[in-house]
This record gives structure tokens, C-alpha cells and sequence, in this order.
């Protein structure tokens, strides 16, 4: 009997550590980027580019960085809207009564967003080798787009189909077109969800390195049209921090600390956004 | 007459809507096929010269030779997938278990966006937290531990990193699996005279053991194709890896390096190529596996 | 009537802040079958699960009060909440195998407390399993996953395993809302049969099936007990309006 009781508090422990091991590696993660990033944040940090090449200028700042990096995300995520909202109401609207071939797609989409990132950069690399594109900002674009499509399909997906079915049917008997339906009754009942899909498929257009190191390129300067290359926060830090001189190290470091506070942000305003949308839906 | 003018601008509209809906979906179910037609076409130069056993089991790396073994990479992600899954695999299940079954509501206020942004930081930031703390960690303390002199970019160090970076999204899974468990199996069993991790052991955990099972599997596929973090802190020496403190090589890292130089060696962009086609169908098979899993599963309850 | 088997004194439950028990006063007689009724969302299958502490499961409940079980506040005890839930079988709305073979999921009660000896279950599966007259359906697939019986023998196998560990009270909440009328018939005459043996809870909203096996009735609405007694008074002569009117079938 007693044996029972040791064995419940012996395994509440370790759940108890797991959870704490959990927290406290977030802590680490986020105390050491600011521990080594906001020192060196100044304000000449983010609005100069790096003077004398990013890998041994000493001189200089992030600038270039920063910008290209909302430059492709932004790109991405509205190429992505324009692909992802449409597809995710078809399924749940037009062919929501084709089981079969919902499903299939839906598959395709769990299966393309376990596809690694750098599977598509090296698929966009070659598509830009196939058509005799230079590494730029619209080849990063493009290969970021693919990337987190089935990211936001999913989320918009998920968000929509817990839209009530009477809901649908409902509006469709008032006379409704199914884009009408589509448009003005799903999108409009889920509108915190989709926000919240959409910042969360930004924040991975942001984030990620490996499908932008082969396509946008690198360099110093602020890109002023789509076909130049960009530099980008990731490939800011990535670069920077092997470095041997330690000012361009420093460089990398408030990079980190930008990009961090960027998905902060994000986080942040996902969080108010999906309260918003489930506050008929219990946590955990 | 204003009525049907107006009624023709809906529909057509309509018609609009539907052909650009169709035309999107149809471009997104050609990306699957392009990517593994484009990726196949491109390995394709190097298969047609060496047969594609031999660059799988050799371990003979020089491009500039022509000779391109996999072997030693392959290892290498196997070392890293398989030893940060071992470390993901409890935390992810107690907390799991933690959270549904036992934690006050002040815990899971708590966890809930520690799991969200955990799930959201960028992979880089992962890497230099790496290279800032648990290379460190591993030269100066682990590794003198098990007396070995080492810089700490290991095996191991790649392997913490990732567990990291897998555990919200296996807990996730894990939690919502848990979640739909209904609470009247748990009575009965509690009614039955278990204590509550009794329950847990006997009832909950084989109630959903397929799922489970296929969260790891989805957790494997994403340890096996994370690249940046991985690579920062990993080692990046081309041998076969014997042992977690030594150095390792895995395969999205050698895509991600050498990228600059493959259009100046022949066949080198070919075999880079065919690195990630390796890669895009290991990950298809995890995934299509854990997938079938619960389905089976389904269909068996 | 039986002495009181269960004695609940002042019991108030909440969920977060909503009052779901108000003020419950009342007795349960040993070996006979009470009826707790009322309509849905009235806190009877609450007063049910309060009385093995399977509300301690849900997050945000708050009890206070007492529940006498053979004369020990369960509310407020230090002993092992295990031994007293082990006192009451549970039968649910429908029946939840465990995920395990129809010989595991009875013999799981046993195995649990520590009696593992293959010879000592075999014996207590057969036993059970015939007392709810399942034996013979399934003594040759005992090690076929129980999700593969009907829903009626399922129900069956639940009461299986909850008197296999050996209870002094059964608790079954509307146990035959998902059945069949067979089976239901089945686990109804079950249930006459068995309190001889044990004390039984039942909560239901069938009024009919009340009239038929109750011995002793508790009346209650919007989280109160409205009437309570043995079974002829209160079916024949029962004293306050609202009781009056859901008898008549006023209100559901």
C-alpha cells in the first residue's frame, strides 16, 4: 500500500521538475539574448548599416538587416494571405461537403508543413538557377511564401472549422453566394483566429534562416528593388556571430535581441487575439 | 432591371472568387509534386554516374574527387534526431501529464505562453543560446564529468538544443491528446480504488498510446530536419560519430554550408541536391508513419 | 426503513462561483436503492460524484460541509482517498471500458490493490462476471479488447468490475440512459437482486423507472432538495408543489 504512495510522489516530482525544466530553459534563452543583445542596442545599432562589410567592419549598425527583413516577411505573409485564405474558405465553404477530397488536401498541407525549411531553400535555389535568377529579395519572397502557406492554411483551417455548420447553411439559405458566404459570414465569425494564424505564420517568415540562406543573398546595403539581395535578422545573426572580431559579434548579439523582441511582440499580440477568439474555449 | 444588373455583378463575383479559390489550390497541391520532381531531376546527374547505394553507405566525402558519401552524415542526423528525442521524450510526457492531470490553474496560466513562445522562437536564436550556454556548459562541466577534454560542440550540445526546440511542439500534441480523453474513464478507474497515477499508467497513457506514438514520430521528423540551430553548435567535422561528445556532420547542416560553393565543383550542386531530396522523403515517412498510426488507431476504437 | 448508510449535513458545492449544491441535507439507507431525480442540470449527478470525491477533479470546486460515510466525514479525513472511493462502485451515463481486454477490465480493481496471484483472479473474473449474468456471452473471447462488446454487455461489464473490488455502495448515474430497453431491463433487475447485498445510489430523470426500483427518493431542483422520503409517500403523497408538478410530468 504504502509502496503506492511513494511511487505517486516519486513521478509528481519528476513531472514536477519536466515543467520546471521547461520554464526555466525559456528563462535561460530569453535572459542570455538580452544579457548579450541590449547593451549593445543603441540607437546608432539600428539606424546605421554595417560601414566597412558586415563580416569585419567594425563600424556600423543593423539597419540593413532590420529593413530587409520586414521587407521579405511582409512580402511573404501578404503573397501568403493571397493563397492561403482563399484555399483554407474553399475547403471549409465550397467542397466542405467533399469529405474525401478535403481530406486529401488537408494531408498534403500536414505534409508540406513538416517539410524542413531547408528543404525549400534549396528547392527555391534551384528553381532560380532554372530560370536564371540572382539571389534577391523576391527569390527570398517566393521561397518563404511556399514555406508558410501550409503554415497558415492550417491555422486559418483550424479556425474555420469551428465555425458552426447551421452557420453555414443558414447563409446559404438567405440566398448568400458561397463567396459571400465565404467572405462575409466564415471570415467574418473568425476574424481573431485568422489574425492570429497570420501573425503567427509572420513570425515564422521572420525567424527562419535556412530557406532564405540560399536565395536572398547577403549584403550591407538597404535593398531598393525587389530583384536586389537583402540581408535579414536571422542571416544577420548567423553570419555576424562567427565572426573573430568582436564588434561584429556585438552586431549579431543586438540583431538577436531585435529579432527576439519582433516575436515577442507577435506572441504577445496572438495571445490578445486568440483570448478574443476563445473565450468559449478552456486552455489546456 | 437595377435587380438582375445587380445580381450579375454577385455571380460574377462569384464565378471569380471560385476560379482564383480553384486555381490556388491546384497551385498548392503541384508544390508537393514540384518539389520532388525538381529535387529528383536534380539529383539525377549524380545518380546516373554512381550507383545510389554506394553514396549512401560510403563514407568517403571529397567533391573535388567526385566521391560523395552520405554515410557519415546520415549517422551524424541519426546521433542528433535520436539522442534529443531521448531527452524529449520524458519531459514531454510528465509535463504533459503534469498539466492535464495535476497542475492548479496558476501552472497552466503560466505554462500556456511558455509553450507559445518556446514553439516561436526563430532557430538561430536557439543556436546562439547554444553556443552562449550549453557549449559552455558541456566543455567546462558534462564533459570533464565523464573525464574528456572537449570544446563542447558535440553530438550532444546539437542534441540539447533541438530537444529544446521539439519539446512544445510534441507537448502540444501530447496535451491535446490528453485533453480529449473523457474525464469518466478517469472516475471509473479512480472509483475503482487507483490512485491517480495509477490511472495515468494503466488507463490514460494506453487509452491514447498510438498517439503518443506518433507525436514522437512527428517530433522525430522535426528534429531530423532542423538545420540552423543544429548546425551552429553540432561541430560540422565530416567522420562517422562514435559517441555523443565527439563532433557531428548531419545532413540539413551539409546542405546549409556548402551551399556557396556548389555551382563551382561538378556534380557537387547534384549531390547537395540529392542530400535534400534524402531529407524531404525521410521527413515524408516520419510523418506519413505517425499519420497511419492514428489513423489505424481511430478505426480500431 | 434501513438505518442511514450515508449522512450528508449542510453540504454546499461550488464550481469557481457558481452555487451548484445548496444546503443539502439528507440520508442514504444502507442496502436498499435510493433515487436522487430531478431535472437536468439540477446538481444530482454532482450530489453523486461529491459522494466519492470525483469532484476533487475538477479544478475550481470548492465543498464545505459533511458527508458521514459508517460515521467518518469523507470531507475531512486523513485517510486514503483511494480506500474510500474503493468503497463505492461507479456506473456511468455510458459505459467507459478501460482500454484493456473484458478479463483486465475486471480484474483491473484487484490488480491495482495489490492482488496479482492468476489462480485468485480467475476465480473472482468468473465470479463477477456471472453474477451480471456475462459469463457464458463471453468466457471464450476474456482476452478480446472489451471495446468489441455491445453496448448493453459493456454496461454490464462496468458493473462487473465496479463489485469486483468489492464495494459497500454502488453509485450509478442514469446507468441506462444509453441502453437498450432489454438490456436496461437487465441492469434494472440487477439491481433489486443486489441490494440485499449493497447500498445503491442511482441518479435518474426516467420517472418511471424510479416508481419501479426505488425504495427511497430524493427530490431536488436548481441545486436544492425540494422533497425527500421513502418511495410510496413520495410517489402517493407527495407534499410540495413542484414535486406535485414534475410528477404529473409538467416540466422535464
Amino acid at each position: 500500500m504504502d509502496l503506492r504512495k511513494i511511487e505517486e510522489i516519486f513521478f509528481r516530482i519528476l513531472m514536477f521538475c519536466s515543467t520546471v525544466i521547461i520554464a526555466v530553459s525559456l528563462i535561460i534563452i530569453i535572459f542570455s539574448t538580452f544579457y548579450k543583445g541590449l547593451p549593445h542596442l543603441t540607437w546608432e545599432m539600428i539606424s546605421k548599416t554595417p560601414k566597412g562589410g558586415f563580416y569585419f567592419g567594425k563600424e556600423g549598425g543593423i539597419l540593413n538587416a532590420i529593413v530587409g527583413s520586414l521587407y521579405l516577411s511582409f512580402g511573404a505573409t501578404i503573397l501568403a494571405i493571397l493563397f492561403g485564405l482563399p484555399l483554407a474558405l474553399f475547403l471549409n465553404v465550397h467542397i466542405a461537403h467533399r469529405r474525401k477530397l478535403v481530406n486529401v488536401v488537408r494531408f498534403v498541407m500536414d505534409l508540406l508543413w513538416g517539410v524542413p525549411s531547408i528543404v525549400y531553400g534549396a528547392f527555391g535555389f534551384t528553381i532560380m538557377v532554372f530560370f536564371g535568377i540572382r539571389a534577391s529579395l523576391l527569390a527570398g519572397i517566393i521561397t518563404v511564401t511556399l514555406f508558410i502557406i501550409p503554415i497558415m492554411v492550417r491555422g486559418i483551417d483550424e479556425v474555420l472549422q469551428s465555425v458552426p455548420r447551421g452557420l453555414h447553411e443558414s447563409s446559404l439559405s438567405l440566398g448568400s453566394t458561397r463567396a459571400e458566404t465565404a467572405y462575409k459570414v466564415f471570415l467574418k465569425q473568425s476574424v481573431p483566429g485568422v489574425v492570429t494564424a497570420i501573425l503567427l505564420s509572420f513570425g515564422r517568415a521572420i525567424g527562419d534562416a535556412a530557406s532564405i540562406l540560399f536565395t536572398t543573398g547577403y549584403t550591407d546595403h538597404i535593398p531598393t528593388s525587389l530583384s536586389q539581395p537583402t540581408a535579414t535578422l536571422p542571416l544577420a545573426i548567423f553570419f555576424q556571430l562567427s565572426s573573430p572580431i568582436p564588434q561584429v559579434r556585438d552586431r549579431a548579439y543586438a540583431a538577436a535581441a531585435v529579432l527576439f523582441i519582433i516575436i515577442l511582440i507577435i506572441s504577445i499580440l496572438s495571445r490578445f487575439f486568440s483570448k478574443r477568439y476563445q473565450k468559449n474555449k478552456i486552455n489546456f | 432591371m437595377r435587380l438582375r444588373n445587380f445580381n450579375i455583378g454577385r455571380h460574377l463575383r462569384d464565378r471569380l472568387h471560385y476560379s482564383w479559390m480553384l486555381l490556388v489550390l491546384a497551385i498548392t497541391m503541384i508544390v508537393p509534386v514540384a518539389l520532388l520532381s525538381g529535387l529528383i531531376y536534380k539529383s539525377s546527374f549524380l545518380l546516373s554516374e554512381q550507383s545510389f547505394f554506394q553514396i549512401l553507405f560510403s563514407n568517403q566525402w571529397k567533391p573535388l574527387s567526385g566521391k560523395f558519401g552520405f554515410y557519415p552524415f546520415i549517422i551524424s542526423s541519426l546521433w542528433v534526431s535520436v539522442v534529443s528525442l531521448l531527452i524529449a521524450v520524458p519531459i514531454c510526457l510528465l509535463t504533459a501529464i503534469h498539466l492535464t492531470q495535476y497542475a492548479k490553474r496558476w501552472v497552466l496560466n503560466l505554462m500556456h505562453p511558455v509553450i507559445d513562445l518556446l514553439a516561436g522562437i526563430p532557430s538561430v536564436i536557439f543556436g546562439m543560446w547554444g553556443i552562449l550556454v550549453i557549449v559552455p556548459v558541456i566543455s567546462n562541466y558534462i564533459g570533464p564529468l565523464f573525464g574528456k577534454n572537449i570544446s563542447g560542440y558535440s553530438i550532444l550540445a546539437g542534441a540539447i538544443v533541438l530537444s529544446i526546440m521539439i519539446i512544445p511542439f510534441i507537448l502540444n500534441i501530447l496535451i491535446e491528446l490528453f485533453r480529449h480523453i473523457p474525464t469518466e474513464l478517469k472516475e471509473t478507474s479512480l472509483s475503482l480504488g487507483a490512485t491517480q497515477w495509477q490511472t495515468v499508467k494503466f488507463v490514460l497513457v494506453k487509452k491514447i498510446f498510438p498517439g503518443i506514438v506518433s507525436a514522437f514520430g512527428l517530433g522525430m521528423s522535426r528534429a531530423f530536419g532542423e538545420t540552423i540551430a543544429v548546425l551552429m553548435v553540432v561541430g560540422n567535422v565530416v567522420h562517422v560519430p562514435k559517441g555523443i561528445f565527439q563532433p557531428g556532420y548531419p545532413l540539413p547542416a551539409l546542405i546549409a554550408n556548402n551551399y556557396g560553393e556548389m555551382l563551382s565543383i561538378p556534380l557537387y550542386d547534384s549531390a547537395l541536391m540529392l542530400a535534400a531530396l534524402i531529407l524531404f522523403v525521410i521527413v515524408l515517412f516520419f510523418n506519413f508513419l505517425s499519420r497511419l498510426i492514428i489513423v489505424k488507431s481511430n478505426i480500431h476504437n | 426503513m434501513n438505518k442511514p448508510k450515508i449522512n450528508i449535513q449542510d453540504l454546499n458545492l461550488y464550481y469557481g462561483k457558481q452555487h451548484i449544491l445548496k444546503n443539502i441535507n439528507t440520508i442514504i439507507p444502507e442496502r436498499q436503492i435510493t433515487v436522487i431525480m430531478g431535472p437536468s442540470g439540477c446538481g444530482k449527478t454532482t450530489l453523486m460524484k461529491s459522494l466519492n470525491r470525483l469532484t476533487d477533479l475538477t479544478p475550481d470546486c470548492s465543498v464545505s460541509g459533511k458527508i458521514m460515510i459508517d460515521g467518518q466525514n469523507i470531507l475531512n479525513t486523513t485517510e486514503d482517498i483511494t480506500k474510500i472511493r474503493k468503497k463505492m462502485g461507479l456506473l456511468a451515463q455510458r459505459p467507459y471500458p478501460l482500454p484493456m481486454s473484458i478479463y483486465n477490465n475486471v480484474a483491473y480493481g484487484l490488480r491495482i490493490s495489490g492482488r496479482k496471484k492468476r489462480r485468485f483472479l480467475d476465480k473472482r473474473v468468473e465470479h463477477y462476471l456471472r453474477q451480471v449474468n456475462l459469463w457464458n456471452e463471453v468466457k471464450d473471447r476474456l482476452k478480446e479488447p472489451a471495446g468489441t462488446l455491445s453496448i448493453g454487455q459493456q454496461q454490464r461489464l462496468c458493473l462487473a468490475r465496479g463489485l469486483a473490488v468489492d464495494p459497500e455502495i454502488i453509485l450509478a448515474d442514469e446507468p441506462t440512459s444509453a441502453l437498450d430497453p432489454i438490456s436496461s431491463q437487465t441492469i434494472e433487475e440487477k439491481f433489486k437482486e443486489l441490494k440485499n447485498q449493497f447500498t445503491i445510489v442511482m441518479v435518474t430523470h426516467i420517472l418511471r423507472q424510479a416508481k419501479r426500483i426505488a425504495d427511497y427518493v430524493i427530490f431536488m431542483y436548481l441545486g436544492e432538495i425540494i422533497e425527500q422520503g421513502p418511495a410510496k409517500d413520495f410517489f402517493e403523497n407527495p407534499q410540495e408543489e413542484i414535486t406535485k408538478d414534475y410528477l404529473k410530468g409538467l416540466f422535464y
